[in-house]
């Protein structure tokens, strides 16, 4: 990090003069745009990781739509409304964090926004780790040996689909969910430093980086859960009607 | 490219499209639509993420640089769904199940 007397040495602006603007950019402008872009590649290539997943998804959906309408039946689509709706409201206090750094409101918002997200994710979270226990209690968990559904979900296998059908539903269900979960989580640890960055007064209209380039990635966490809602909770909410 | 502020009031008109779109796809699923249900879903849902993206991740007001890399992005997630899906939905064209993988039960 370029001191006063060092940017003013290399021959800057004035505006170089911040003490935010690394020595290799010409400007605070700059600076923020290279790290824009920097974390959009980085986006780019988290939907090549969790497009693999969606791709797994589909095959195994083309192969196998009863039984998938099926399972997606005893995921409760009530509560993925709700959770739905959490994170929804997260990237809403996200993007006003944002907005408070770019419009120089104190300390005090834009932590009390981003302690709004955070405190949304740790939601999200819970209720997360609630349906996981139900699944378990279920034995819906799909791993070998461990997947033993209990009798009434057995009673109630539409004919012709077997118990590995739905345990690659449930497969996927986890490997989906649990790798979103775990971005949250991740997203939470990086949240907190820039929680405290914003408290010791960091961040300002001239210099907010890093919590623009966290707020792309809370989002693009957001994008991928509007995805895998309709497409694990809602497939099969019509199914009980209609069979 | 000066930064672009978003003001207050877009991101609550967006929020605000976000649960409605949400509350629109709950509904929708609840009705059988037969195999237009799949196609109502992601339409919703490529409308919220277009949502998010342009305006939550500011990609409307960013650089063509940012959009060059946001398409590309999309181009290259459409090669890995599209050629792989049209890989597999055609295996059983010259016999059953040749080469298949997820055929074999």
């Amino acid at each position: 990090m370029a001191t006063h007397a060092e940017a003013v040495e290399h021959g800057h602006g004035p505006e170089a003069a911040h003490e935010a603007l690394a020595h290799h950019f010409d400007n605070l402008e700059q600076q923020r745009e290279a790290g824009a872009l920097g974390m959009w590649v980085f986006i780019a290539q988290e939907v090549m990781f969790f497009g693999g997943l969606f791709l797994a998804y589909l095959i195994y959906r083309m192969k196998y739509p009863i039984a998938f309408q099926a399972a997606s039946n005893h995921l409760n689509w009530r509560i993925g409304t709700f959770n739905t709706a959490v994170l929804i409201t997260s990237s809403l206090t996200m993007a006003l964090a944002v907005w408070a750094t770019q419009v120089g409101k104190s300390r005090k918002v834009q932590v009390g926004f981003m302690a709004a997200t955070l405190l949304l994710g740790f939601v999200f979270l819970g209720v997360k780790a609630y349906e996981y226990r139900e699944k378990y209690v279920d034995g819906l968990i799909p791993i070998a040996g461990w997947f033993n559904p209990k009798p009434e979900i057995l009673a109630h296998l539409p004919h012709g689909i077997t118990v590995g059908q739905y345990q690659m539903f449930f497969w996927l269900y986890f490997a989906m969910t649990g790798l979103h979960a775990l971005h949250m989580i991740i997203g939470a640890c990086i949240l907190l430093p820039i929680m405290w960055m914003a408290w010791r007064g960091r961040f300002s209209p001239e210099y907010h980086g890093p919590v623009e380039n966290f707020g792309l990635y809370w989002h693009f966490v957001d994008i991928i859960w509007i995805f895998l809602f309709p497409l694990l909770y809602l497939l099969g909410a019509h199914f009980s009607a209609g069979h | 490219m000066a930064e672009h502020i978003v003001p207050r009031k877009t991101y609550f008109a967006v929020f605000a499209a976000l649960l409605v779109f949400t509350a629109l796809t709950v509904i929708a699923a609840n009705i059988n639509f037969g195999k237009m249900n799949d196609v109502i879903a992601m339409t919703i849902a490529v409308t919220k993420m277009m949502l998010v993206l342009l305006f939550f991740m500011h990609v409307r007001y960013s650089s063509r640089l940012i959009w060059v890399i946001v398409a590309s992005m999309f181009f290259w997630l459409l090669i890995l769904l599209l050629l792989t899906s049209t890989d597999y939905s055609s295996r059983d064209w010259f016999g059953s199940h040749v080469g298949s993988v997820v055929g074999r039960q």
